[in-house]
């Protein structure tokens, strides 16, 4: 189980919007390497993994990946707040506000949704290890 | 007590400071569970954390299950302070 804790891991304090950077920085929450992906990715592959090492780290890493999807939101809403209908169009913003309108919803920069199909869970630690690797290794 | 509170902004970074130690001494020792030094480590910036939680419920509102005290409020304080994607929040 989890517990939550009412601030977040480093503090996000943005005075300005900006719709324009948002829709690039929403594919660290929702996109193929995002942190939502991530999060999801070591959670599931833990049960399977033999060594307690390994279960104990994808665990406590799986953990911290969402407390960074919390951050990467929290900079995304405050990119976002209070937009006007000039803004929303001229930043390309309008294409998400139609469907989500302020909202936060998992995507990638491209517009394509968050799927699972961004992860691997195989059961075999090297396997499991490699695909961690390729997702997590240039990207935090 | 007003006169006496602890800066809420220095306790709020003494808990992110002590939090971001722990978290990543945590991850050291999963894979390194005989390292004395690394459970030193451990074992200091955990006793800041839970410390600094404890006083910053005190004075500025809960930040965790464990640290709301219902002996001192009539009232559930959890959700009164700004949640932290929020104007104000931690």
């Amino acid at each position: 189980m989890w517990n939550y804790e009412k601030r977040l891991q480093y503090p996000v304090k943005i005075t300005q919007t900006n719709p324009k950077i948002a829709q690039v920085i929403i594919s660290q929450f929702g996109g193929p390497d995002g942190e939502l992906a991530a999060s999801m990715r070591y959670l599931s592959q833990r049960y399977t993994m033999p060594y307690k090492e390994v279960t104990g780290i994808l665990t406590d890493i799986g953990t911290e990946e969402l407390a960074h999807m919390e951050m990467v939101c929290t900079i995304v809403h405050q990119l976002t707040r209070d937009l006007t209908p000039e803004e929303l169009k001229a930043s390309g913003f309008d294409k998400y506000y139609v469907d989500h309108t302020l909202a936060l919803w998992p995507q990638a920069a491209g517009g394509a949704p968050w799927t699972a199909t961004y992860f691997q869970s195989k059961g075999d630690p090297i396997t499991d290890l490699h695909e961690d690797l390729a997702a997590d290794g240039t990207t935090a | 007590m007003a006169e006496n509170r602890p800066c809420r902004r220095d306790l709020l970074n003494r808990i992110n400071t002590a939090s971001f130690a722990v978290d990543d001494v945590k991850l050291f020792l999963d894979t390194h569970p005989c390292d004395t030094e690394a459970l030193e480590y451990f074992h200091e910036f955990q006793q800041m954390r839970k410390s600094a939680l404890k006083e910053y419920s005190r004075y500025y509102g809960p930040l965790t299950i464990d640290t709301v005290d219902v002996d001192e409020c009539d009232r559930w304080n959890w959700i009164n302070e700004p949640w932290p994607w929020q104007e104000g929040g931690c």
